[in-house]
């Protein structure tokens, strides 16, 4: 059996949703056994905060993918891949909103004004609404082209993503500069080079379609 | 909130909580020598360059919950053994203290090299119970073991023009494996103004939960200066320079906007990227606010009376 056989089989699907629910797991099992280390809201923040990004990535990825390596089939799975990446940013919020402000709007509110880096991810986090919003069938024909044209919004999210990460560490850099490297290269990837420095067309918008 | 006991008062047993109580009693009969817990350290693996002995109980306590000891020597941030959280616990198990020198020069009359053993020797070891506010808004509270760091200035008698201490930590990459990366300029310095330093809460700690100071904590002794953010108790130190000028000090070498020589703990100054009025005690899942000078305002407030906080931050 081929990769795209295997990718089009019908247990493709159904695995790779549980697979994408195994970080998920992975936190409530060690809620249970009380290994979260002694700071468990931190280590949950940031770890919803990575598999945010790394889902952004990976869906990022698909379309490339598809490329270099000929497998149409991955296709199938960028919807689900977006929305784990709304899913896993869903929580990242609530643990933020809910243990580092107590539901308090108003704090919450300053806090997204004032703080840079928040600003930049709850940005991100508001833009990657309309998207979850329109990922279904019914939405995708309602919007026609304008669908994909709003999707394109998946790329300054990515940008602010990145940077929310960059913003908040204190000196180390390497982790967060390792998701900007990808990101950079998932994004230079989709510059279509001879329509950028060739001859002037109206095309512009479209450089950065997939 | 801080009473300073008496020697002769009786240990008032609300400061530490009963496990802890507990675990130590197990593990002296255990080892059958009573009294002499501190050398009986469990993790002493590297071997320590001192023992402590006996030490004067409840000379600082704090009428609020200690921080589980698990958790004060597994979340640390001690960049010489890696950024991560847990990279001190789990990188430093090797690091050696024995024979652990100090150099002391600058504008004192007692400049030289001793032994961490030479300088606490003549004074009595205290516990003391302080709170710990970390600059990334986090906060423990740890009985500390140490003796008051006014002690040892004077000891080494600074000069009228020594107006600042410099402090350095341990260089050695071999040993620190943190040190490989420059994330921040290494060795690791800090600096008090003299008045700080010789303020009654400033202790030179070699201990905590009644045993040495574990190597991810600072072994073998480090600063603790309850009213300012952590970064400024300064672990594992290898020199004690007495200056006129300011000294520089890493973290507002790597940022002097965001970490200013003073930093001490002030809700109404926030870092520039985020807010400092509220912090999550180790343990709590909800916020709490943070007080002015960590709660220590009565004994240091009077250090920075013509002083703007919001510029010497």
């Amino acid at each position: 059996m081929s990769i795209q056989e295997l990718l089009k089989s019908k247990f493709a699907k159904p695995l790779v949703f549980v697979l994408c629910l195994l970080p998920l797991s992975s936190i409530i099992w060690r809620i249970f056994y009380g290994d979260l280390g002694a700071n468990p809201v931190e280590t949950i923040t940031h770890a919803t905060g990575d598999w945010t990004l790394r889902f952004l990535l990976i869906t990022l990825a698909i379309s490339p993918f598809r490329q270099w390596f000929g497998l149409s089939a991955l296709l199938r799975f960028r919807r689900m891949l977006g929305l784990y990446v709304f899913f896993y940013v869903c929580i990242h919020f609530s643990i933020w909103f809910i243990a580092d402000h107590s539901f308090d709007f108003a704090e919450m509110i300053e806090d997204i004004i004032k703080r840079p880096y928040i600003t930049i991810g709850f940005s991100a986090f508001v833009l990657l609404i309309p998207l979850a919003i329109t990922s279904n069938n019914a939405m995708v024909r309602k919007l026609g082209r304008r669908w994909k044209k709003l999707h394109q919004l998946v790329y300054p999210i990515l940008m602010l993503g990145v940077l929310h990460f960059l913003w908040l560490v204190k000196a180390d850099y390497l982790e967060p500069g390792i998701y900007a490297l990808i990101a950079a290269v998932l994004l230079l990837q989709r510059v279509n080079i001879k329509k950028w420095w060739g001859p002037k067309s109206s095309a512009r918008s479209e450089n950065f379609a997939q | 909130m801080i009473k300073i006991n008496k020697k002769s008062d009786i240990a008032s047993s609300e400061i530490t909580p009963e496990s802890i109580y507990l675990r130590r009693r197990e593990f002296m009969k255990a080892s059958g020598m009573l009294g002499s817990a501190l050398l009986l350290n469990p993790w002493m693996t590297a071997g320590a360059s001192i023992s402590i002995g006996d030490y004067k109980k409840d000379v600082i306590t704090l009428d609020e919950e200690i921080t589980p000891e698990d958790d004060a020597t597994s979340y640390n941030n001690f960049y010489e053994f890696g950024t991560g959280k847990s990279d001190p616990a789990q990188r430093s198990t090797k690091f050696k203290t024995d024979d652990w020198k100090i150099t002391v020069g600058g504008e004192c009359e007692k400049p030289g090299t001793y032994s961490l053993e030479d300088l606490i020797k003549p004074f009595d070891v205290e516990e003391r119970v302080y709170r710990l506010r970390c600059v990334e808004a986090w906060s423990m509270v740890i009985p500390w073991l140490g003796v008051p760091l006014a002690s040892i200035i004077k000891s080494l008698q600074p000069t009228s023009k020594a107006k600042y201490v410099a402090f350095k930590t341990l260089l050695d990459p071999r040993q620190m494996p943190g040190q490989n990366r420059s994330v921040l300029q290494w060795p690791y310095r800090e600096g008090l103004r003299i008045d700080e330093a010789t303020n009654p809460l400033a202790l030179f700690a070699v201990g905590m939960y009644g045993k040495t100071m574990p190597n991810q904590n600072g072994a073998p002794v480090r600063l603790v200066v309850p009213w300012k953010y952590g970064f400024k108790s300064i672990k594992s130190i290898v020199s004690i320079d007495f200056v006129e000028q300011q000294p520089q000090t890493s973290w507002n070498m790597s940022s002097a906007r965001e970490y200013g020589f003073f930093s001490n703990v002030n809700p109404s100054v926030n870092h520039p990227r985020w807010s400092q009025k509220k912090e999550r005690r180790i343990g709590d899942i909800f916020k709490r606010e943070t007080l002015m000078f960590n709660g220590y305002e009565e004994e240091v407030a009077h250090l920075y009376d013509d002083m703007d906080l919001k510029i010497n931050f």
